[in-house]
């Protein structure tokens, strides 16, 4: 039996690369392969998906990602587990075994619900971001309570190939299978700090092998277009060793290690998740061979009483308008374009915001350079309570080609809803998971 | 001066309407200096204008590293902003520009 349990991370966010994936799962020699796809917003418009069709609600990229992954899990002999769920994961399921009979091949699916909690909570909740209660926003769409490890555990205890979820905390997708190879207790807290390090680690998938890195000649990645993704070889006590398959695009090193240790922690001393709270502070990073780094230390305390909840509910319409000026004086051409457009719409709509693309919309200024660029995009951007009065954004920066100032060229204009996000706190009794087993296998089938 | 990109790599992430640059050194003996002069007070003066809150800085000498947790930094919150990015995923360049 081998020491480590291998963990591979197959996705970092909804729209992710297909393709590093298939590497992991070809040539990763894997147990695991976790695929994170689940992000605030994205469980609150599967919500708004499923209320126009109960069939729908689940990842978009589902089929495309499963229909290639399932064939080459049957055939290495390692589990998925993912929230491609989102806001339906029956329906994931049912997703997915229809991909098994066209494949024929036998599966079994372990379905992790409970997270929807909608119907649980209260308009006085108060809110964790800003004073007031969700009672200060607009309808609410969804409420999703953050799963971890103990609502996973019957999940692979099941023996599942496929384990799918719907919101469940980021690193808990990758702490659950070790925790449960192992059999760790839930109140273990330096072993699942450990390994929530590790899923912390592997969460966002390119982002440990180099992507969001690079930095030419001074933070050189290789071979970016087919960056590899990550794994880890986890031990029973919960230190692991990152890598990625031989011959990918990108580095695991102990400087990108490092920014991924950190991204996103609000408290490096105290990471919150339903598991465990978290000290990386005194996390242990070592190079241990071209592309493997050695990851140990982190501590961990008992995990909070409550579990958050995100709520995504409806903040209005966005309409957004650009156009683009170049050469002598482009900055005050665009300027003007801006400030015709601001009088003209004055008092129409809800908060405007003019931005000089090219020289300051990132950062309010120039930090280091001229403010003053060969050329430069006007962005407007406005709230609208309808998509119809958003559209006159885009259709007023539009009418600058012929009425604006000179050399406006290359419009565009785009409508958009805002799902808004703010968190509160469930008591942990309060959500009620279930694990729900589907399985095929053409043998047992009659058709 | 030296400026903090010649020193130090750094990385945005973003909670809410909180910011997380992690600050990174190349080189560890870098590390006492940064500790010294990349205050939480000289990252609030440089990031005037686009942090409105606090700034709470966190020192992680396992790693030579410094994070700086800025709250009230991303115009209202990632998934509400009107703002280009409205992550802040560019943010961790601007602080970059700092001299220390």
């Amino acid at each position: 039996m081998k020491r480590t349990v291998r963990i591979g991370s197959g996705a970092g966010f909804q729209g992710d690369r297909l393709d590093p994936a298939l590497v992991l799962a070809e040539r990763g020699e894997l147990d695991y392969l976790g695929l994170e796809c689940l992000g605030e917003r994205t469980v609150a418009l599967a919500q708004l998906r499923r209320r126009k069709d109960p069939s729908a609600g689940y990842d978009p990229l589902l089929e495309r990602r499963m229909s290639r992954l399932l064939p080459l899990a049957k055939k290495h002999g390692f589990a998925v587990i993912t929230n491609m769920g989102a806001a339906n994961p029956l329906a994931a399921a049912d997703a997915i075994l229809g991909i098994a009979r066209e494949e024929r091949l036998a599966i079994k699916i372990a379905v992790v619900t409970g997270d929807d909690v909608l119907g649980e909570i209260r308009s006085d909740a108060p809110i964790i971001e800003a004073r007031g209660t969700l009672a200060d926003y607009g309808e609410p769409i969804s409420a999703n309570a953050y799963l971890g490890t103990a609502a996973l555990l019957p999940a692979l205890e099941s023996g599942a190939d496929v384990v799918i979820t719907g919101r469940v905390a980021d690193p808990s997708l990758f702490l659950a299978p070790v925790a449960f190879r192992y059999g760790w207790s839930l109140d273990d807290f330096d072993r699942l700090a450990r390994g929530t390090c590790v899923g912390h680690l592997l969460e966002c998938a390119g982002q440990l092998t180099g992507g969001y890195f690079a930095d030419p000649g001074r933070k050189e990645v290789a071979n970016m277009a087919w960056l590899g993704f990550p794994f880890a070889d986890v031990d029973g006590e919960g230190n692991a060793i990152l890598g990625k398959v031989e011959g990918t695009g990108g580095a695991i090193t102990l400087a990108n290690t490092k920014e991924q240790l950190l991204y996103e922690v609000t408290d490096p001393f105290g990471y919150v998740t339903p598991d465990v709270i978290a000290d990386f502070s005194r996390v242990t990073l070592a190079e241990a061979g071209r592309d493997r780094v050695a990851v140990s230390g982190a501590k961990g305390k008992a995990r909070p009483v409550q579990l958050k909840v995100s709520v995504g509910y409806h903040a209005g319409f966005v309409g957004e308008g650009e156009i683009a000026y170049a050469g002598p004086n482009a900055l005050a051409r665009a300027r003007l374009a801006g400030a015709i457009v601001r009088e003209r719409l004055e008092g129409q709509l809800g908060e405007m915001r003019v931005d000089l693309i090219g020289s300051t919309a990132l950062h309010g200024r120039a930090f280091d350079a001229s403010e003053n660029p060969y050329e430069v995009r006007l962005r407007i951007a406005a709230r609208a309570a309808t998509a119809e009065a958003a559209a006159v954004v885009g259709e007023e920066v539009e009418a600058l080609y012929t009425n604006g100032p000179a050399g406006g060229g290359g419009t565009r204009k785009y409508v958009h809803e805002q799902i808004g996000i703010v968190s509160t706190l469930i008591d942990r009794e309060r959500v009620r998971t279930q694990v729900t087993v589907r399985e095929w296998s053409p043998h047992a089938a009659t058709v | 001066m030296p400026r903090l990109y010649d020193l130090a790599h750094c990385r945005a992430g973003d909670k809410g309407n909180t910011s997380i640059l992690s600050v990174i050194t190349y080189d560890p003996a870098d590390y006492p200096r940064l500790v010294e002069r990349l205050t939480a007070d000289a990252v609030r003066a440089h990031l005037k204008g686009i942090v409105q809150g606090e700034i709470e800085r966190y020192e992680l000498e396992h790693i030579h590293a410094l994070q700086f947790v800025c709250s009230n930094a991303l115009a209202g919150g990632v998934t509400t902003s009107l703002a280009l990015d409205a992550h802040g995923k560019s943010l961790s360049y601007a602080l970059l520009t700092i001299e220390v």
